[in-house]
């Protein structure tokens, strides 16, 4: 693996990387400061982020110019305009985000503002998942810092262009990281996704334009404006541009975030950053991008990180969450973990997916407890196609289904294995393992 | 009732962020069970419908739908361990049971001398550094039982 070239991590370890002032020593705000007061027309920024093929770090990997193209012109259409960045970070596998807003907090708030600026949006909601205290302090104290700057607020840097700012916090429901669930949380309500059409752009926050990104896809828009689309086209692959975080998590000797161009491999992924499958052991399986990217065995580590490449071997970029299980990990266990998730967190809105991620989970779970029968192969199988694709309001039912729709097609023989003895020889103990997801109250 | 003045002058600001007050329900529920106990009473969720003037149903059905909001008071601390997919894999349930042994208190419950509540928790986003708890609010990651253990007994 070459050397990589980091941008999106090149300050988070300066002592002092979410203050203002380091921010500043290191080149930060020079994108609004040239955007300002060159000035750009906010077509320019755009038509630069169009010309990077830069795409969405939040799971689904869409074009940010083109959904940025999708806002109406403001000429024609004077409803307010708000930007909202997805901070809800969820996605089982996923803990990139919050490396980005714990330790370069201003890199997210100069991100918001020149993006903002393109979409002529004059206020930003930035909706982080409850939990993330840290995370929201950092970029309330490095909002508040700005504004002090005259960077956030009235007039900025003396220039026509006005844009608030605000923070807002989630509560641990994972269907709010969903875009349309998000807009429904911040509105004050249940986060239940709303069916699409109208999509955001049309009538998203309060019925007005609205764009909702990522915090990774955002904090990259300062570093195209400064260094142009053709420096980021060269970092990445054709499909694929610039560089993206991967985290790193399960089996191996050194989890971590790691910055990366699109092309590595897997395998460069989890030998040469995290040190291989740990305490010695032989690669089993793992999810590419989060737990809701379908699961590849470890015949597929070669495979190349990008886009076009993981859906080509049968899973999905997502969310670039690799979780990786060694040798002597139970497939049965790791699908009864991953389907109490999704059962636990689906709104209930669609019947296929209440009741699918219900009896997924319930399936999982008999199989590991040695109550499997021969039938449930064909059942997880049929039940997951009768909840995707694109059968419900959202992709939180995709989302079950892909992984259940894998372990089934690469480890079939496992799981019979397990119906067949009667119990589940990988697994291991579980603490008071609840039989229904207990009620938080 | 109604809510104290220090918490009614925040949301004064609050509301000020958004078209319509209601967004900062949310926030609101949040600074109530911050400030009151950890937990959101009866009471308080009808105050909040008054401050917001919302029907008192509407409230109880946004803070039932969100898993960080508790209806029910809890002990003088909060131990979340996370049982997703990456912390699982590293020990998740060993610590859990750990937790359980050290603070007396059954998974989804409180111990006997009121000082501990222990629940499981969704993916906390610390995956990397797996498995992890939070301690009223404080993330604690690369744990193992034994560590988990001082960190728990040092809680006042
Ligand atoms: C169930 C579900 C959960 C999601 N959770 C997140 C999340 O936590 N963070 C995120 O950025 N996107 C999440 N997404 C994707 C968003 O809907 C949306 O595509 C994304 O925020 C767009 O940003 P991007 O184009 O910059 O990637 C989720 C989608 C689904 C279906
Ligand atoms: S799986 Fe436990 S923090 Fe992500």
């Amino acid at each position: 693996m070459k050397r990589v070239d980091r941008y999106l991590l090149a300050r988070v370890d300066l002592p002092d990387s979410h203050t203002l002032a380091v921010y500043r020593a290191h080149g930060g705000y020079q994108a609004l400061e040239q955007v300002l007061r060159k000035p750009w027309k906010p077509e320019q920024v755009t038509q630069v982020v169009k010309d990077s093929a830069l795409r969405g770090r939040g799971g689904a990997g869409f074009l940010t110019g083109l959904k940025w193209s999708f806002m109406p012109d403001p000429a024609k259409d004077p409803r307010p305009r708000y930007l909202a960045i997805n901070a809800d970070e969820s996605e089982p596998g996923t803990c990139k985000d919050r490396v980005l807003m714990e330790r370069d907090p201003h890199g997210l708030i100069e991100g918001c503002l020149v993006s903002a600026y393109a979409m002529r949006a004059s206020t930003v909601y930035i909706y982080v998942r409850g939990e993330y205290r840290v995370s929201y302090a950092r970029l309330q104290a490095a909002i508040d810092e700005a504004r002090e700057a005259g960077l956030v607020g009235r007039r900025i840097l003396g220039s026509d262009f006005s844009c608030e700012i605000w923070m807002h916090p989630g509560a641990g429901a994972y269907i709010c990281g969903e875009e349309t669930g998000l807009m429904e949380s911040l509105e004050g309500k249940r986060g239940h996704p709303r069916p699409k059409p109208p999509f955001p752009a049309a009538s998203g926050l309060w019925r007005s334009p609205t764009t909702v990104n990522n915090v990774e896809t955002i904090f990259n828009v300062p570093f195209l404006v400064l260094r142009g689309a053709d420096w980021f086209k060269a970092l990445g692959t054709k499909g694929s541009t610039g560089n993206f975080l991967c985290g790193i998590s399960g089996h191996v000797e050194r989890p971590g975030v790691y910055e990366l161009p699109f092309g590595v491999t897997a395998r460069e992924i989890l030998e040469q950053c995290a040190g291989g499958v740990w305490k010695g052991r032989r690669l089993k399986a793992f999810f590419p991008g989060g737990s809701s990217t379908g699961l590849l065995p470890a015949s597929s580590v070669d495979v190349v990180m990008d886009h076009d490449s993981v859906k080509a071997a049968g899973s999905m970029f997502g969310t670039a969450a690799m979780i990786v299980l060694d040798e002597t990990a139970s497939i049965a266990q790791l699908m009864e973990v991953t389907l109490r998730f999704y059962d636990h967190e689906s709104c209930g809105q669609c019947s296929q997916c209440r009741e699918g991620t219900e009896w997924l989970h319930q399936i999982f779970r008999r199989i590991v407890r040695g109550q499997g029968r021969m039938q449930d192969l064909d059942l997880l199988v049929s039940l997951a196609n009768g909840m995707a694709p694109a059968k419900t309001i959202c992709a939180l039912a995709d989302a079950a289904a892909i992984p259940t729709l894998s372990a089934v097609k690469h480890f079939r023989a496992e799981l019979e294995q397990c119906v067949r003895l009667g119990r589940d020889p990988l697994a291991t103990a579980t603490a008071q393992s609840p039989e229904h997801h207990e009620a938080h109250a | 009732m109604a809510l104290p003045q220090t918490i009614t002058s925040e949301l004064d600001a609050l509301v000020t962020h958004y078209p319509d007050r209601r967004a900062a329900l949310i926030p609101a529920l949040h600074r109530c069970q911050e400030q009151l106990g950890g937990w959101l009473s009866p009471q308080t969720l009808e105050d909040l419908a008054a401050y917001f003037g919302l029907e008192p149903v509407e409230v109880f059905g946004v803070a039932f739908f969100y898993p960080m909001f508790r209806l029910r008071p809890r002990g003088r601390h909060l131990v979340s361990v996370c049982h997703n997919v990456s912390c699982s894999l590293r020990g998740a349930e060993q610590l859990l049971e750990h937790v359980c042994k050290v603070t007396g208190a059954p998974v989804g419950g409180t111990s006997p001398d009121g000082r501990f509540s222990v629940v499981r928790v969704e993916c906390q986003g610390a995956c990397a550094n797996a498995p992890m708890l939070d301690l009223d609010g404080t993330f604690h990651e690369d744990l193992d039982p034994e560590r988990a253990e001082r960190i728990l007994r040092s809680a006042p």
